[in-house]
């Protein structure tokens, strides 16, 4: 995998995917004998994972015709999505409107907008599902100038998984790795990346990670017993869901920041604090092991404002 | 003091579905006490040892209370309340 940071590329684009694992040290130290990966999302172009489905729904879309240059691609998005969107858009010469809850981080719609990017907001006490709602509407009234990707219905988004993301694993850890666990939102990494892993030889355990109650704080993560459940979401391929609170998600972030030099953002925190726990299991139970855990983007995209910047919805 | 709380979606169980709520207090957290009393299960999802939850934003008509005083910020009658969690979720 070396030098593979380091090649010629011709579009940011092909800076997607290829990204590192982390050994984790520290924060595991309760389970000494047990591998736990940090898989850095956050080294995508865009600074996370949605990269990945954002790419690849918009080059499918290019390849088939769906999306054309004199088209808008609109779509609801909580933040990483729209900051994939608005990269890839500026490279294509494609124009990029998004609708979110005004309550998204300040930072995201700042570096959304950077790159042209157009934003209408959505009531902030309807959350994500009433993003969703709003694009929905507004493409099914004027359906033409619009391409909506619809990243809960998309099957490109579990393919950028499948062909990256979990292809990507197996080249790097192959047979030794036994766990993978991901953060469910629009589902599409734990999708596309189960399928791919259970296509290997041997069982690899996939573990989902969802907030412990609808009321949550961890961004990008969905409750899906109280969600609008995404088209793409195939219950069986994951063989365990883990329900992680909101502290233990911020507190492993902030651990992460502090022992292994990883500012994360939330929901990165869940999912490696799940990840722990299973190697905590593991060796207890004086088992082999050897986890993956997405780390889906940076910490620096949720800083709070400061006071002077208290009006700004966030 | 009577004050109206609007309470987001996710909470809107605990409140058989209504989007706002009117209570009685002199201040934010005797309004939150009092919307704990009306419909249990609030306090636990807005508070904890240390005051308001880490993800969560009240506000006072547009302002924070973080920027306030917190949960002795006083109210009056009118004012209205919103329990703003500082995410939107839905995009790993």
């Amino acid at each position: 995998m070396n030098g593979l940071r380091s090649r010629r590329i011709e579009s940011v684009i092909e800076a997607v995917g290829n990204t590192p694992l982390v050994r984790l040290r520290r924060v595991t130290k309760n389970a000494p004998d047990i591998k736990v990966y940090a898989k850095l999302e956050f080294t995508n172009p865009g600074g996370s994972v949605k990269d990945r489905a954002a790419s690849r729904m918009m080059l499918d879309a290019l390849a088939d015709g769906r999306l054309t240059r004199d088209k808008i691609l609109i779509d609801s998005t909580s933040g990483n999505t729209g900051v994939a969107y608005s990269i890839f858009g500026a490279a294509l010469g494609i124009k990029v409107r998004l609708v979110m809850p005004s309550n998204v981080s300040k930072a995201r719609k700042d570096i959304a907008r950077a790159f042209g990017t157009e934003i209408i907001y959505s009531d902030p006490m309807e959350g994500s599902d009433g993003a969703i709602q709003f694009v929905r509407k507004l493409v099914a009234e004027t359906p033409d100038p619009y391409f909506y990707p619809d990243q809960y219905s998309n099957p490109s988004n579990p393919l950028a998984h499948y062909l990256g993301t979990g292809k990507e694993i197996l080249d790097c850890l192959g047979d030794e790795v036994t766990h993978f666990v991901a953060g469910l939102g629009t589902t599409g990494t734990m999708m596309g990346t189960a399928r791919r892993l259970k296509e290997h030889h041997r069982p690899i355990q996939c573990i989902a990670v969802e907030p412990d109650d609808a009321f949550h704080g961890l961004e990008g993560l969905k409750h899906l017993p109280s969600s609008l459940v995404p088209a793409i979401y195939d219950p069986s391929l994951a063989d365990e869901t883990m329900r992680v609170s909101t502290e233990s998600g911020w507190d492993m972030a902030d651990a992460l920041a502090r022992e292994e030099g990883l500012h994360v953002g939330h929901s990165s925190g869940a999912n490696i604090f799940a990840a722990v726990r299973i190697a905590e299991q593991l060796q207890r139970e004086q088992k082999l092991g050897c986890i993956v855990a997405i780390v889906a983007d940076r910490g620096d995209r949720y800083f709070a404002p400061l006071k002077w910047e208290n009006r700004y919805a966030w | 003091m009577e004050v109206t709380v609007r309470i987001p979606t996710p909470l809107r169980t605990l409140t058989a579905g209504a989007d706002e709520v009117s209570v009685l207090g002199e201040t934010v957290g005797a309004a939150l006490e009092a919307l704990e009393a009306k419909h249990p299960g609030m306090r636990e999802r807005l508070l904890d040892e240390k005051g308001v939850r880490r993800f969560i934003n009240i506000y006072v008509g547009e302002e924070d209370v973080r920027f306030l005083e917190g949960l002795s910020t006083k109210l009056k009658a009118g004012d209205q309340l919103s329990i703003v969690p500082a995410i939107a979720g839905g995009a790993a």
